[in-house]
Order: structure tokens, then sequence, then C-alpha cells
């Protein structure tokens, strides 16, 4: 089994959190993984990616080659195209469509959703409103680990277990409300 | 036309600008161990790891991007903390590099870390040691960033070790920069000379699973057997340096009998492949199903000359992978002395001559085709980093922008950290960014030249890098520049380190010779514009030197340390 997947946003929003929870996972299911990641714009409202390779077999590069990932899975819509060439044909495109407009030259948001409607497997979300209804509103992020959960090639178990194994150590209020956004962005995409 | 493509759309992801820093994660992954018995760390956590567990007494960095982690690992570790582990940070490279010559010369085992430029910093003391050479293991790591995702440049490292004529360690995954700490402290010792570890962005910052050795323990104190051994008059050196060359074939043995370096054979003997250390993934990357070609995979230096001779018998054009400039490629000829040898890579357009190799970089190279996927639309916007909201840096630039008006003219030469960001709009107020500290030395130059006011903008940690000798220049002179510390209490771009300068700039300044009338302290905040830019003005017009230090705690830091506090107040 080999998955490899693209991880998007802006920092601040929590995406190398879901890169430690499908980490997490994947120990657990005794995969391989490598996680590369973009350090340090997170504070200064820039681009943030993180590639991550899951596999039965030892992984090589660092970096998953153009046109091989079978997920980009963004918290933010814009950000969820920046990384288009590197989506394998069958791949999924899940994001928020929520947008994080820090930026004067925002694009019109019709022409990203257009853009996203053309791929051919595409789940759009209103990831912060889902969080919400769900008592988590601090949890967008893994609504769309949820939402996603269909997609990583790993038991829902598995992702219940590395939300417990990251949000542990803050307590079990935080374990259960991220447990809630988990339940409820993967309810969403059924 | 497909080459130049791929690098667009690999460029168009990169909008580095000196930025690094959050990695709160690290501590989330590294507790995996307490959790599922398994370490998962990134390649520089794994050297930081490796360095512990081979018995390290100490080591001293400055912060820099892709670096810092191995300095900021060793210093969260509780194992390092109770065995007293020497990590906090230094004043810059060249310090940290003569104390952890210093560690060795004491017998002890010790690693001094830096990017890639920072060796630039210190490069006076790499060279020199090796002359000297070492006492106890001295690793010499540094962090190179080809593709400048957050630097000034992308010069490759190797190049200072060859110029040396040391061994250098570059580690193809995190398993091996794990293990290499240890080869390179035992070679280290073996030859007593210092020895480079290199790295590059991608390894530095991705993770993977680590199996650990078991643990060796630290060197006890010992001087050297010779006690002329680091004095380096011209005699002594002349010997010393003899030894140096003596030796180098012996380490060029080392290499051909490392197991870092291997030589995989294959069946199709139309090309022969060497990669050097992340190139080789890349290369199995594009051949899941196994290389048809003979790989040579180099991760250990000087060049194992034996096997790359091998390579040149069984294949007559050879591809050099080499993430960085091409020091092997060009080297080949020289070394192998065949004419009728064909050497492709980078010097001759095969891969482009710059930036970070890439699997589809590589696997275009071999011939392989590249799955590209959907196009990015032309209407996706950049996200350039940018400072944060609330800023202490915006607001003395906004009021030194208001004061700098009536004179007009780019004439405010900055430096490296987070005010840099200042060169982008809509601030627009800097004109240059070099190295750390020529703010001020450029400052001078100018006015010398008769740009006059000349401003220089820096921050508190670059100052006590590198600007300080600068300004007692300036000083000496009494040169017409009015120079402004921005002060916001820590080392603000490489995320949050302690700065050296704390508590401390006034003293400097004053001890340095700025005349108290010229020495000014603002607090850069939006209801203090009026009088800040009346402070700028007039220092601007005065014909001589001026400091003035405008402080305000970085905001992120100021975050930070509130929660800290108040976690603090919260626990039982
Ligand atoms: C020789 C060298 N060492 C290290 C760096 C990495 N670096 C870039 S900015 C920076 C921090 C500067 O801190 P400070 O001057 O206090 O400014 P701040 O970022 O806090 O605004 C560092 C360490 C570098 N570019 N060059």
């Amino acid at each position: 089994m080999k998955t490899d997947i693209i991880l998007a946003g802006v920092g601040g929003q929590g995406i190398l959190t879901i890169a430690a929870v499908i980490g997490f996972a994947s120990l657990h299911e005794k995969l391989f993984i490598k996680q590369s990641e973009v350090h340090g714009m997170s504070q200064r409202g820039g681009a943030v990616q993180s590639h991550l390779r899951i596999s039965s077999d030892p992984v090589s590069s660092d970096l998953i080659p153009l046109g091989r990932a079978s997920l980009i899975l963004s918290v933010e819509p814009m950000e969820a195209l920046r990384y288009l060439p590197y989506l394998s044909k069958d791949g999924w495109v899940i994001t928020s469509v929520v947008p994080f407009v820090n930026i004067s030259d925002y694009p019109d948001m019709t022409m990203i959703e257009n853009s996203i409607i053309k791929i051919a497997n595409h789940i759009l979300l209103d990831a912060e409103k889902v969080a919400k209804e769900c008592g988590s509103p601090k949890s967008s992020n893994i609504v769309m680990l949820g939402a996603a959960s269909g997609h990583v090639d790993l038991s829902f178990e598995a992702l219940r277990k590395g939300v417990e194994m990251v949000f542990g150590r803050k307590g079990q209020d935080m374990v259960d409300a991220n447990l809630r956004a988990l339940d409820a962005g993967k309810t969403f995409s059924r | 036309m497909r080459q130049i493509y791929l690098k667009t759309i690999v460029g168009k992801k990169n909008y580095g600008y000196f930025c690094d820093g959050q990695h709160n994660l690290g501590c989330l992954f590294n507790s995996i161990k307490e959790i599922m018995g398994q370490l998962v760390l990134l390649g520089a956590e794994a050297i930081a790891q490796g360095a512990l567990d081979a018995g390290m007494s100490g080591i001293y960095a400055y912060p820099g991007t892709p670096s810092t982690e191995i300095t900021e690992y060793v210093q969260r570790n509780k194992y390092a903390r109770d065995n007293g582990i020497r990590s906090s940070w230094s004043a810059n490279e060249k310090t940290a590099l003569e104390s952890a010559l210093g560690m060795s010369y004491a017998g002890k085992k010790s690693m001094v870390c830096m990017k890639h430029v920072g060796l630039n910093v210190a490069a006076d003391g790499f060279l020199n040691s090796a002359i000297t050479g070492a006492g106890g293991g001295f690793i010499v790591t540094v962090a190179d960033d080809p593709s400048m995702h957050s630097s000034q440049n992308e010069q490759d490292s190797r190049f200072y070790a060859d110029f040396a004529l040391l061994p250098v360690f570059e580690p193809s995954s995190q398993q091996e920069a794990y293990d290499m700490v240890f080869s390179a402290f035992t070679l280290s010792e073996k030859f007593g000379i210092p020895v480079m570890m290199r790295i590059t962005t991608r390894l530095s910052h991705s993770r993977a699973s680590i199996t650990t050795l078991s643990p060796r323990s630290q060197n006890a104190l010992k001087l050297p057997e010779d006690p002329r051994q680091f004095v380096l008059l011209p005699s002594i050196a002349r010997k010393r340096y003899k030894m140096l060359l003596g030796i180098q074939n012996q380490l060029i043995t080392e290499s051909d009998k490392s197991g870092y370096n291997s030589f995989e054979p294959g069946t199709d003997h139309s090309l022969g492949i060497i990669a050097c250390g992340i190139a080789c993934n890349y290369v199995k990357e594009n051949f899941p199903g196994g290389l048809p070609y003979p790989m040579l995979k180099i991760c250990q230096y000087p060049a194992p000359e034996e096997l790359i001779r091998k390579m040149a018998v069984e294949c007559k054009t050879i591809l050099v992978l080499e993430e960085g400039y091409p020091l092997l490629e060009s080297k080949l000829k020289g070394l192998l002395n065949n004419t009728n040898l064909t050497i492709k890579g980078r010097l001759d357009g095969t891969l482009p001559r710059d930036g970070e190799l890439t699997p589809d970089i590589v696997g275009l190279a071999l011939g392989c085709k590249v799955a590209l996927g959907p196009d990015i639309p032309e209407f996706l916007a950049n996200r350039p980093p940018s400072m944060c909201k609330g800023c202490g840096h915006i607001d003395t630039f906004l009021a030194l922008k208001e004061a700098i008006s009536e004179f007009g003219g780019d004439r405010t030469f900055s430096d490296i950290g987070c005010y840099t960001l200042a060169a982008l709009p809509p601030l627009d107020a800097v004109n240059s960014c070099v190295d750390m500290g020529a703010s001020i030395t450029m400052a001078k130059g100018a006015a010398d030249a008769g740009l006059i006011p000349a401003v220089a903008f820096i921050g508190d940690s670059t100052f006590t890098h590198s600007g300080m000798t600068g300004l007692l220049d300036a000083i000496n002179e009494d040169s017409p520049i009015t120079v402004i510390i921005s002060d916001n209490e820590t080392t603000g771009m490489t995320g949050g380190q302690t700065s050296a300068a704390f508590g401390k700039l006034e003293g400097i300044c004053r001890g340095l010779g700025v005349p108290e009338e010229h020495l000014k302290i603002i607090t850069p905040l939006k209801k203090n514009q009026e009088p800040n830019v009346d402070v700028i003005s007039r220092e601007l017009k005065h014909p001589g030197i001026s400091v003035i230090i405008s402080r305000r705690e970085c905001i992120q830091t100021a975050i930070k340390r509130k929660k800290e506090e108040k976690s603090r107040k919260t626990e039982p």
C-alpha cells in the first residue's frame, strides 16, 4: 500500500497538526512514513504545505513526485489549487471553502470554486460551519481530516487513535472536541 | 520546454524569505517515543539525537534555517539537561565554531551547527581548525539551502570542506543522519581532524522513524599530547599542513571502504549514475521496479576514487546528481584523466544549473516520464510572508519613512531579520540586505561617498552577531550615519530564540563610544509616531554618528510568554 498526500493551507491553520495525526495513525498501523514540511511561514501568513508519504514499504524520496499525490487536503480553497500539478489522474482534492484573505489580490471565489469543481474527484465543505455545528469551533482542520478519512488508506479507528495521541496532553476535553470534529467531517463527506 | 515548465511550477511554491521557526510539532513527534517506543525525527533532529547518543559534551550554534532545529532539540532534551550538555546560543557562528574547537582541544566531543552562510562567518576558524586539528571528536554541521527557501544564496558547503581538505558526511536519510554522527566522531578522533556533516533543507525538514544505536559515553577532559598543536605559528603550521596533506590518501581509502558509499551494479551500462546524498533517493523513486543502470551512491567525501574508477570502467557516460553545486561533476574529468568519458549533470544542461533537486528533475534527466497533474490556474495569487500585525518593526519603519522623506532618495541600508520584509510593499522601506551586519558598514561607506545622511536599520540579534564591530568603525570616524537598532528583544525570524543582545544594547553602544546625546531610546507604537519622527529627524540632521534603539517586544514572543505564564499559573 502507498498513499501520497499533500497538505495545504496558510500558516496557523493547523495543517501540521493534521500531518501529526496522520503520522501517528500510520505508525499505529505499522506503516512507513516520511513527512516533509515547509517551516517558518506559519506565523507570517504565508502558504504552508507538507508532503506526507505513507507506505507498507520503505519510502525513498521525501518529496512526492509531480502527478503522484492521491490526495490534496487543504484547509483553504486557493491553497488547494497551488499544488494541482502534484495530483494524480484519479486523485482527490478535498478542501474547505472558507477563504483566508490576507492579501489584496485574493482571486474571485467563484473562479476558485469552478477550478476545484473541474477536478473529477473533489469534496468541498465549509469546515468552519461544520466545526461550529459539532461544538468544536476551533477544530476546522480536524473536520477536514474527517472529510478526507475515506481517502487516506488508514482505518478510521487509527485516525481516532492519532487524534487521541496528538491532543491527549492537552486534556480529555480537547480530545473529545477533536474526535467530534473528526466524526462530523466524516459524516459530511459520506 | 517541459523542463522550464517544471522549474517554474516547482519554483512557484517558494516564496522563502529568511523564514524559519515554528516547529511546535517537533515536541509532539518526539513524544512518540514515550507512546509508541519509536523515534520519528526530522533530519536535523536525527543529528541532534545522534550527537547525544554518541557522547557529545556540548553543541554551539547561532540560529539559521535549516539548521536551527538541531540545537533546539538538544536544548529541550531531558537527557541533555540532566547531564549538563552545553547548548545555549552563541553570539554568531564564528564564536560558536571557536568555542566548539576549544571543547575539542580539551578532549571532549563537540559539535557546531550553522546554516550555509554562517560558515562564511566562521570560515577563518574553520579553515584554520583543519590545520590545528582536533582533540576530542569535532563535528562542523552545516545545513545548506538550495533553492534559497530562506536564504540569500545557495552556496554548497562541500566546497569549504574540499578547500579545507576535510572529510564530509552527507546523509541520504534520517537514519543515516543519525548513524553518521557516530561515524563522524570516530573519524574525527581517528585522524585528529574536524569533520563536516552536510545536510540540505529537504532532509533537515523531513521526518521519518529512526532506530537508535547503543549510547557512547562522553570523553574525559584530556589535553593535547603536543602542547603546541594548536599554535599556528608559521613553523608549526607548515608541519601541521603537511600532516593534513599526508592523510588525504587515507581519507580517500576511508571513503572507498565506507558503508555510506556503495556501488550498486546494473544491467544496462549505457549510463552510470553517481548520486550524492539525497539525490540517490530521487533515482530510486523513479525506478520502483529496480534500477537498470549501475549507481554509485556517495555520502562520504573525499570522493571514493576507487569506486569512481570502477564506474568509469563500466560506463562511458556518467550522470552526476548532486544536491548543490556541481562539485564532483567538475572534478570528475581531472580525477579520471580520461577524455573519452561523457560527464552529464548540471554543467552540460542535463540538469538545471541552480536550485534543489526533486524527484521530477532527476526523473527527467533519466528520461522518465513526468505525470504532471492539472495546471495551476493563472489567477492564483502569491501569498508572500509579511510582518505580523502589530509588529514593532512596522511602527519604527513608519516613523523612519516620515522622517526621511525630507531627504528623499534610497538611503536605508538594512540587514537580515523579520524587518527585511519591509523591502516589499506596502512599506518599501529598505534598500539593502546583504549579510549580517552589513547595514551599518554599508551606510558608513555610502556616507563616506557623500550620501549624507545614510541610515542603517538592524535587528538586535543581528547587531550583536556582526553589527558591533562596524559600529566601532563608524564611531571612530564619527560618520554621519543614523543607526536604528530595531530591538524586539528576540531572534525573531528564526522562531524567537534568545537574543545575545537582550538587556545589553545601551551598555554596548556607550562602551563602544556612542555620544550620550546621540544615543536615543524610543518605543515604536502608533501613538508615539509624532515624537518618534521628531527624534529620528533630529538625529538624521546630526552630522555625526547617532544610534536610536527602538524597543518593543516581538508580539509572537509576547504571546508565547503570556501563554506560558498562564499555564504556569493554572498548573497546581
Ligand atoms: C550568517 C547568518 N546567520 C544566520 C542567518 C539566519 N537569520 C536570518 S534572520 C535571523 C534573525 C535576526 O534576528 P534579529 O536581528 O533580532 O531580527 P528579527 O528577526 O528579530 O527582527 C537569523 C538568525 C543568516 N541569514 N546569516
